[in-house]
C-alpha cells in the first residue's frame, strides 16, 4: 500500500519523472549504444587519429584513433557500476553505524562520533588522493571501497540524531522489554523506520560518488589504466579541449546529464517519501 | 559562551593532531620516494639512494613508527621535513600557503554571501520566473564538477580572446612578472577572474539551496509577520527578522561547505596553473613527497577545523539562544 502510494506520488512529481526518464535513457545509451556503434572501444583505427566527428566515428576520435562514441559509453558503464556500488556500501555503513551508535549510546556512541569528527577534518578527497598509488596494478573494485569507506561520514550523523529519537518509542520500548537484543531492534524497527532518509541518501550519494570518482580519475587518482571511466576520459580531453572540443565535450556532458538524472530523482523522492508533502 | 569555545578549540586541536599523524602514516606507507631514483640512468648507488631518503626521513628501511616520531618531532618544533629532493617544505609552504588562502578566502566569502543572498532574493519571489531561474540554475550547475565548469570556462575564454584578438581576460598564472605597480595589481586581478568564477559558482548555487529552504521555513512564521504588523517595513522585516533567523542553519553548513571548497580549489589552481597548496598536493603525490603530502594535509585540516570554528562563532553571534545556555 504504502509503496504504491510513493511511486504515485513519485510519478506525479515532475522533476522525478524527467530524472527516471534521462536516467533509464542514460543506462539504455550506456549498455545498448555500443552494440549500435560501429567500433568496439578497444579498437583502434589508424586511419583517424584525432578526426572530428563524422559518418564513420559518430563522436570522432582520440590521438590514439579510438571511437569516442565507444569509449565514452564503455567508460560510462564503469562510472555508472561505481556510482551504485559506493551508494550503497556507503549508505549501508552509514545506517549500521548511524543506528548503533544512537541506539547503544554510551562509550559505542562516543568514541563512534569521534571517529565522524576525525573522518570529517579530513576531506576524502584528499585521504583517498594519498592512499590512491597502492590502487595501480590493483581492481577498479579497491576505489569503490575506499570510496565508500571515506563517504558514510555525514548520512550517519543524521541517522544517530533520528535513532535517539526512535529509541524513546513505545513500540521500542516494548520490544526492548520483551528481552530482544538490540541488534534485532535496529534492523527490525530502527532501520525500516528510517528507511525513506536512507533511500534518498542512497539516491543521492550515486551521484556524489560518481562525482567523487571522476575527480580523483581526472588527477589519475581513480580508475587506472587500462580501465577508463568519463573521469579518465575528460581529463584525457580537457587539456586538448580548446583545439578537439570532440575529446571533452561528449564525455563531460554525459556525466553532468547522468548526476542531473540522479540528483532530479533524490529530489524528487525526497518530496515523494515526505508525509508532510501535500502532493 | 567563551568556556564553551575554549573547549571545542581544545577538541579541535587534538583532532587535528589525531588528522595529520593519520594523513602522515598514510602518505608514509602508501608512497616509494625510492622509486623515484630507480629509473634514473646510470643507477645510483643504493648507499647513496639510502644517504638520500635518510636525509629527507623517508627511507622505507627505517621501521615507519620511527620514521613517524622524528616526523612528528619536528611538525612540534614548526618544522615540517624536508621534500624528496632535499628542500624544505617549510620554504615551498611559505611560498603557496599564500595563493591557496587568497583563492580560499575569495571563494569563502563571495560564495557564501552571493549564495545566501540570491536564495534569500528567490525565496521572497517564490514561484516567480525569477526563483524558478534561480532554482534550475543552481541544481544544474551543482550537478557540474568543478573540473569541467574550469575547462569550459578556460574554451569560452580562449574562443573571446581570440575573437578579441587580444588577451582580454588571462587564463593561466597568477600575475604576469615584467609588470610592476598598478599594472601589476590589475594583472593580478585580471588572473582571479577565472579561478574565482570556478570556484564560486558551485559554492553560490549550494548556499541559494540551503538559504532558499530556510528562508521560506522562516517567512510563514508569526514573528515575521508581527513584524510587519507593527509597522516595520517589508525590507527590515525580512532582513533583521526573517534572513538574521534563517541564516542560522545555513551558518552550520558552513564547514561542510569549506570541505567541498578545498577540494574545488585542487582543480583550480591545477588547471589554472597557479601554485597553491592544492596543486602541490597532486604533484606530490606524482613524485612521492611523504613529508610534503602531509603538510597540505595538516593544512586542509586546520583549515576545515578552523571553518568549523567560525560557524559555531556565526551561530553563536545570530542566535541568542546559544549565547546564553
Amino acid at each position: 500500500m504504502r509503496n504504491k502510494v510513493v511511486l504515485r506520488r513519485l510519478l506525479a512529481n515532475r522533476q522525478a519523472r524527467y530524472g527516471l526518464i534521462a536516467l533509464a535513457l542514460l543506462v539504455v545509451l550506456a549498455y545498448f549504444g555500443p552494440y549500435i556503434g560501429a567500433h568496439d572501444w578497444s579498437e583502434k583505427d589508424f586511419l583517424s587519429f584525432l578526426s572530428a566527428p563524422s559518418a564513420d566515428h559518430w563522436w570522432g576520435t582520440n590521438q590514439i584513433g579510438q571511437d569516442i562514441y565507444a569509449v565514452t559509453l564503455h567508460g560510462m558503464q564503469k562510472s555508472i557500476v561505481i556510482g551504485l556500488l559506493v551508494a550503497v556500501i556507503s549508505t549501508g555503513l552509514a545506517a549500521l553505524v548511524g543506528a548503533s551508535a544512537g541506539y547503544f549510546g554510551g562509550w559505542l556512541d562516543r568514541a563512534m562520533t569521534w571517529c565522524v569528527d576525525l573522518l570529517l577534518v579530513l576531506p576524502s578527497f584528499l585521504v583517498v588522493a594519498v592512499i590512491s598509488p597502492r590502487l595501480k596494478n590493483a581492481s577498479w573494485l579497491w576505489l569503490v571501497v575506499l570510496l565508500a569507506v571515506f563517504g558514510w561520514m555525514i548520512t550517519s550523523r543524521v541517522v544517530r540524531s533520528m535513532t535517539l529519537s526512535l529509541r524513546e518509542r513505545e513500540y521500542v520500548l516494548a520490544a526492548r522489554y520483551m528481552g530482544i537484543p538490540g541488534w534485532r531492534i535496529i534492523l527490525r524497527h530502527v532501520l525500516p523506520n528510517l528507511s525513506s532518509l536512507l533511500i534518498i541518501d542512497a539516491t543521492l550519494n550515486v551521484s556524489g560518488a560518481i562525482l567523487g570518482e571522476t575527480s580523483l580519475s581526472y588527477f589519475g587518482f581513480g580508475v587506472q589504466p587500462p580501465d577508463v571511466s568519463l573521469g579518465t576520459l575528460i581529463a584525457a580531453g580537457s587539456d586538448k579541449a580548446v583545439v578537439y572540443p570532440w575529446l571533452f565535450f561528449f564525455p563531460a556532458g554525459l556525466l553532468v546529464l547522468l548526476v542531473l538524472s540522479v540528483n532530479l530523482i533524490g529530489d524528487g523522492l525526497r518530496d515523494a517519501l515526505d508525509p508532510g508533502s501535500t502532493r | 559562551m567563551g568556556k564553551y569555545l575554549l573547549r571545542r578549540f581544545a577538541v579541535n586541536l587534538i583532532l587535528v593532531a589525531v588528522a595529520a599523524s593519520l594523513a602522515y602514516l598514510l602518505a608514509a606507507s602508501s608512497l616509494h620516494p625510492r622509486a623515484n631514483f630507480a629509473g634514473r640512468n646510470p643507477a645510483p648507488a643504493v648507499e647513496v639512494v639510502d644517504a638520500a631518503l635518510d636525509d629527507a626521513n623517508i627511507n622505507d628501511k627505517t621501521p615507519l613508527l620511527q620514521r613517524y616520531g622524528t616526523w612528528a618531532a619536528g611538525v612540534v618544533h614548526g618544522d615540517f621535513g624536508k621534500t624528496w629532493e632535499g628542500g624544505s617544505v617549510n620554504d615551498e609552504m611559505g611560498r603557496r600557503i599564500g595563493v591557496s588562502l587568497r583563492l580560499l578566502f575569495i571563494g569563502t566569502v563571495l560564495g557564501s554571501a552571493l549564495g545566501v543572498m540570491v536564495g534569500a532574493w528567490a525565496a521572497i519571489r517564490q514561484y516567480r520566473v525569477s526563483d524558478r531561474v534561480i532554482g534550475v540554475s543552481s541544481f544544474v550547475i551543482m550537478a557540474i564538477p568543478v573540473f569541467v565548469v574550469a575547462t569550459m570556462l578556460m574554451i569560452g575564454v580562449v574562443g573571446l580572446n581570440r575573437a578579441a584578438g587580444s588577451t582580454l581576460i588571462e587564463y593561466t598564472g597568477e600575475y604576469n612578472p615584467t609588470l610592476t605597480g598598478l599594472d601589476q595589481l590589475a594583472n593580478r586581478l585580471n588572473h582571479l577572474i577565472l579561478p574565482t568564477i570556478s570556484l564560486c559558482l558551485g559554492q553560490i548555487a549550494y548556499y541559494s539551496r540551503i538559504q532558499r529552504n530556510m528562508m521560506l521555513d522562516v517567512l510563514g512564521q508569526d514573528f515575521v509577520r508581527t513584524a510587519m504588523a507593527k509597522g516595520l517595513r517589508r525590507r527590515t522585516a525580512l532582513f533583521k527578522h526573517a534572513l538574521r533567523t534563517a541564516l542560522i542553519p545555513a551558518a552550520t553548513y558552513f564547514a561542510f561547505a569549506f570541505g567541498t571548497l578545498l577540494t574545488g580549489a585542487t582543480f583550480t589552481e591545477k588547471i589554472f596553473g597557479w601554485h597553491g597548496m592544492g596543486a602541490w598536493l597532486v604533484d606530490s603525490i606524482y613524485t612521492n613527497d611523504v613529508n610534503s603530502v602531509a603538510a597540505v594535509n595538516l593544512f586542509a585540516a586546520v583549515c576545515i577545523l578552523i571553518a568549523g570554528f567560525l560557524s559555531d562563532v556565526i551561530v553563536a553571534a545570530l542566535d541568542p539562544r546559544v549565547r546564553v545556555s
